[in-house]
């Protein structure tokens, strides 16, 4: 009964703690990362929202629990095909490799949107126009400096960048940027207290326990300052500054000023593997990601049987939601593999 | 002068480069909870002198963040400090001593030396 098997597609958050868990109920396990890395998505953050939580030690916790499974992990394997015959779910590399098992489970997840595509915000033109993920990285470095080296004394964030806009083809919100935003915001602030930041918004949304929370305290004790308005536009100044309109709706009038730094809060979209393998399986959905069985009480089935869903490869999740949505779909493949006859 | 049947319109921008944003840093050394204002408006809502005149709360505070001054000591006038606006207020601030301040300040730029 347990000589069954189970292919994990993508090694992020979702894809290791299922890949554990499986192992754990004695099923043979084989993980496949496109990357030479595990942790996916994770590994361009340094510290996670609302508790400023070192990602490279929750990304350590699940690489080191699951190194103690047994599982066969597969690095720079690019999945391109995925199929369904004789009773067995076939993943076929870019190498033309084939590895079969009873159960495939898809946690390709997300890839952040590409900014260049909102011209008018001059990510890609102007040098101290950065999205969200490079400030992460210049954060592991431990300052934050303009292209030019200078501390900015200026900053301002904008969110919104390739969610809830029907220009880029996303309607929807990618529910983590808001937060970011005030994270990103906030750890500006405790480095550089006599530097401004501003965020720039359309809605907050909070959703999230301690946010709202994280959000009052970046008003009280970092002065962060929030203006209720989307940038119209980012243009360089003689000295590489960048000017920035909006309305600040709230005043209803229109206003410009100039910062040192704009950091564009990049949203959510289905990486190319989920939409490539999920369209090939007919599961897929709206805006590329994946479609479950349903929203209430199948998120892990497919309309296909053996082939299960965990993680952001349906929509944008953060990560503790990452992790027990693949802990439910590890449980879902162990029920499964026990009624297989 | 000749009137030529022209005039030129002031800018409405706001301009964060050249406005005086510091005054409301100065004000919240006074009022810190004006910090935690998400503009939900409760407080014009609620604000009997609003029923009657003009008066905006809300928009007289963010002004002043933005420091716009201009006419807003003549906008808070309208305010009878009656205080039902701290009442509603979802994040406790202390809206009537905000405009109280904010008068203060309007009225005299020697703001900090006021105890």
């Amino acid at each position: 009964m347990k000589n069954k098997s189970v292919i994990v597609i993508g090694a992020g958050v979702a894809g290791i703690e299922a890949a554990s868990n499986i192992a754990d109920q004695g099923y043979s396990v084989t993980l496949i990362e496109k990357k030479d890395v595990l942790g996916g998505n994770l590994t361009n953050y340094a510290k996670l929202f609302p508790n400023f939580a070192d990602a490279d030690e929750v990304k350590n916790n699940l690489i080191n629990n699951l190194s103690t499974k047994k599982v066969e992990i597969l690095k720079n394997n690019d999945i391109t095909k995925l199929f369904f015959e004789n009773d067995k779910w076939h993943a076929v590399n870019s190498q033309n490799q084939t590895y079969s098992a009873d159960v495939a489970l898809l946690t390709t997840g997300f890839t952040v949107f590409d900014a260049k595509r909102k011209e008018e915000l001059g990510y890609g033109i102007y040098d101290n126009v950065i999205t969200s993920l490079e400030f992460e990285s210049m954060y592991k470095t431990g300052k934050i400096t303009t292209k030019q080296g200078n501390i900015p004394k200026r900053i301002a964030f904008l969110n919104c960048v390739g969610s809830r806009d029907e220009k880029v083809g996303n309607h929807y919100c990618s529910r983590v940027c808001c937060i970011n935003a005030v994270k990103q915001a906030t750890e500006f602030k405790t480095l550089y207290p006599e530097s401004e930041a501003y965020c720039f918004y359309m809605d907050i949304r909070m959703a999230g326990q301690f946010y709202e929370e994280l959000y009052r305290k970046s008003q009280e004790e970092n002065n962060v300052i929030y203006i209720r308005g989307r940038i119209s536009e980012a243009a360089a100044t003689i000295d590489n500054r960048i000017q920035i309109k909006t309305e600040d709706t709230l005043t209803g009038l229109p206003l410009k000023m100039t910062v040192d730094l704009l950091v564009l809060m990049v949203g959510m979209e289905a990486s190319e593997a989920t939409s490539n393998l999920s369209k090939q399986n007919e599961i897929n959905g709206e805006y590329g990601f994946a479609k479950s069985l349903g929203l209430h009480g199948n998120d892990n089935k497919t309309t296909k049987k053996g082939l299960f869903l965990a993680g952001s490869c349906k929509r944008p999740l953060n990560i503790p939601e990452a992790i027990a949505d693949a802990r439910a779909a590890a449980l879902q493949i162990t029920q499964y593999l026990n009624n297989l006859q | 002068m000749k009137n030529w049947g022209f005039k030129i319109a002031k800018p409405r921008i706001i301009d964060l480069d050249t406005a005086n944003t510091k005054a409301f840093e100065e004000l919240c050394e006074k009022v810190p909870s004006a910090k935690r204002c998400i503009m939900c408006g409760a407080c014009t809502a609620t604000c009997s002198a609003a029923n009657h005149t003009s008066f905006n709360f809300r928009k007289c505070n963010i002004m002043f963040r933005r420091g716009q001054f201009e006419g807003l000591a003549e906008e808070l006038d309208k305010c009878m400090l009656c205080g039902k606006c701290k009442l509603v207020c979802p994040r406790a601030v202390n809206t009537r001593a905000f405009i109280y301040n904010m008068r203060i300040f309007l009225n005299d730029l020697n703001y900090k030396n006021i105890k």
